[in-house]
């Protein structure tokens, strides 16, 4: 029963399984909504919703789908079926709704999701680029939908092209390259400590025996902590559409980091140009598919090492401006640069690789905004030399 | 509601209707109820109160950054069954009176239906959960050293707690019913503040409130200060017996809400600036 709500949410993103699916069938049997609407939906949520990143989202949904629901009479039929016990007045306008959903979606959503929709027609149209007129000096806040923004004057590119091709797609879909010589350099980021906090749980055949010989012969087992790796990596990548050209050097840079496995921990987050109050959890920087920055500045301990991946070339208003951020609708309260240094701060040892060589640093466009970020975190090219510099300052203490 | 029993909440824990929903809802499924919310809002206190009300043992399993799933049911001591052959102690031929139960087989084991608490599961190895599917969705297991099969009397009442710290995976996750104590309200607070000092001066709690949530809107600050933390500032300050006006401008006692010095340096930074919270 009642199959069209769940195939609307499974529909919708919130990935619900049949599983779940059923124990609430079984909720429901046992009378466990109390025969309300609000009832119901704090079941649902209960059962169905296992983070409170989804909640919003299982608001505007649950909104969406029982929307035109003012008296018992428009309920669907199968509603019905488990709600015999007559309705209580529905609680909807006084209730979790109007908290929840109405207040909190600004006007601004609305307006940037309108737009988005106009756009993306046109763009399949072919050739009309918006112009968003964002906050951005250089006026080149282009948008698309799978989230690349363009550099207005890029030395390998124009906007039509990067729009048109979408190549940003999943660092992670393999693609067989040499990444041998960068697996190699990441090898040596590592710090072998058996003074983890870990028990003592391999055999020490030698101290055994040593042990058990002045003992006599009785028998002493003696225990030491196993060796670890125990360097931790943030990886952060930009995935702007000006880095379009060093998509592959930066692909291969990803693959060796992924398949290093003797790191104790490696996250990877993506930025767009600059960071601002979310990363990105793929390289297409959805909305919504994102953490919010200050939660991993306060999970991940300092004890991370962090890597950004980026060319560090941006408008300077995306660096110096309240509401710099080129992603239309993404107002951002705090300068990126005072994220970028939150970051420094927070994590001691943390490098910045640009895949533009350092020979042209002070002549391409961004010339400003490399020099200051480099002023913020050591920069190295991305190349082999690059990177082992830069490994050499992740390990100094 | 059809079930036997029903949890209402408890005299010293303030529960929202939620959360009390949650709870027997899981009760009634026979699920594990996941907890999830910002530290110091009282994730691990549900479970004693959910106890305290129904009138149940309470059995903590604290899970740490070593902890196995395997320790939870039993542990099996090798070493000492060595030591007893050698010396000719004990019957070695008993294997049985070298298991242990863990937490979780005690709770099997338990003649009465108790509460069990795994508190902070997100600390453990990121495969933990996922080796304690079959023992929670069936609640038996199979000790293989004396081939028998611990199964629960009577289905455990099962309360996780997860600071999210990582993410769990999601055949765990799709077992469980899950709720998210979100950070309360002033009016909530002070009805938790109620239940834990019953004679407060007005003036105090209320200057004391108003600053602490002006601080939470500093976002800044990485450890935001918590309920409990809270609590305890309120309790020293109630103690010194300060000036009452003085509690916004100088922030007295100001350790025990910011544990880091980073934090209590970016705080002075933004008061300073005179910047509104609303900025914040």
């Amino acid at each position: 029963m009642f199959l069209s709500f769940f195939y609307f949410l499974r529909k919708s993103d919130i990935n619900v399984s049949m599983d779940e699916w059923l124990t609430l069938m079984v909720a429901l049997k046992k009378g466990l909504a109390h025969s309300s609407l609000t009832g119901f939906y704090q079941l649902c949520r209960a059962i169905l919703v296992k983070s409170e990143a989804d909640f919003d989202r299982f608001d505007q949904l649950f909104y969406e789908y029982f929307k035109d629901v003012h008296t018992p009479e428009d309920l669907p039929e199968e509603f019905w079926s488990w709600l015999e016990d007559g309705l209580e007045p529905l609680d909807r306008e006084e209730g979790f709704f109007a908290d929840t959903v109405m207040k909190e979606l600004p006007e601004l959503l609305e307006t940037f999701r309108k737009r988005l929709e106009e756009q993306k027609e046109k763009h399949d149209g072919g050739n009309y680029w918006i112009g968003t007129g964002g906050t951005s000096t250089q006026g080149h806040s282009g948008y698309h939908i799978s989230g690349i923004r363009t550099g207005d004057k890029g030395r390998f590119r124009s906007a039509l092209q990067v729009a048109g091709e979408r190549n940003f797609k999943d660092f992670r879909e393999d693609q067989v390259i040499d990444i041998r010589q960068f697996q190699v350099a990441f090898r040596k980021l590592r710090q072998y400590s058996s003074r983890i906090d870990t028990r003592l749980t391999e055999l020490d055949v030698e101290g055994t025996i040593k042990e058990t010989s002045d003992q006599g012969g009785l028998l002493h087992l003696v225990y030491e902590k196993p060796r670890k790796n125990t360097v931790k990596i943030l990886l952060l990548m930009d995935s702007d559409g000006s880095m379009m050209p060093y998509s592959k050097l930066c692909n291969r840079l990803f693959q060796a980091v992924n398949q290093a496995n003797h790191f104790k921990d490696l996250k990877v987050y993506y930025f767009h140009n600059c960071i601002y109050e979310h990363l990105y959890r793929t390289p297409l920087c959805k909305r919504n598919d994102w953490v919010a920055t200050d939660w991993v500045l306060s999970n991940l301990g300092e004890d991370y090492k962090v890597v950004l991946v980026g060319d560090a070339t941006m408008a300077r208003s995306e660096l110096f401006m309240k509401g710099g951020n080129c992603i239309l609708g993404m107002y951002n309260e705090e300068l990126g640069i005072e994220w970028l240094k939150k970051f420094k701060r927070r994590y001691k040892n943390s490098i910045w690789l640009n895949p533009i060589s350092e020979r042209e640093w002070p002549y391409v466009y961004g010339a400003e905004t490399i020099e200051e970020i480099s002023e913020v975190f050591p920069m190295f090219e991305l190349t082999l030399d690059g990177l082992d510099k830069g490994i050499k300052k992740l390990l100094t203490k | 509601m059809t079930g036997k029993k029903t949890y209402q909440g408890s005299s010293d824990y303030v529960v929202t209707e939620e959360l009390m929903n949650a709870v027997n809802v899981a009760i009634a499924l026979e699920k594990p109820l996941l907890i999830k919310g910002e530290p110091g809002t009282g994730k691990t206190m549900l479970a004693e109160s959910i106890a305290k009300a129904l009138n149940m043992e309470l059995l903590i399993w604290s899970i740490k950054s070593t902890t196995k799933a395997q320790e939870g049911l039993y542990t099996y001591d090798t070493v000492q069954r060595l030591y007893d052959s050698q010396f000719g102690e004990g019957n070695v031929g008993d294997i049985k009176q070298y298991i242990k139960l863990g937490k979780l087989g005690e709770a099997f084991v338990s003649e009465k239906q108790p509460v069990l608490l795994i508190d902070e599961i997100d600390k453990a190895d990121l495969e933990f959960p996922n080796d304690l599917l079959w023992e929670l969705d069936k609640m038996e297991f199979y000790i293989p050293e004396t081939k028998e099969t611990v199964q629960a009397r009577i289905r455990p009442i099962v309360i996780i707690t997860s600071n999210a710290e990582k993410e769990l995976p999601d055949a765990f996750l799709r077992r469980c019913i899950f709720h998210y104590i979100a950070f309360p309200e002033p009016e909530k607070m002070e009805e938790i503040v109620r239940v834990h000092f019953d004679d407060v001066n007005q003036e105090l709690l209320n200057q004391a409130m108003d600053t602490f949530y002006r601080i939470r809107q500093m976002k800044n600050i990485q450890k935001l200060p918590s309920t409990s933390e809270l609590l305890d500032w309120l309790q020293a300050l109630a103690l010194v017996g300060i000036d009452v006006q003085k509690i916004g401008e100088e922030i007295p006692f100001v350790g025990v809400l910011l544990k880091k010095n980073q934090d209590i340096e970016v705080m002075y930074e933004i008061k300073e600036k005179g910047y509104s919270l609303r900025n914040w």
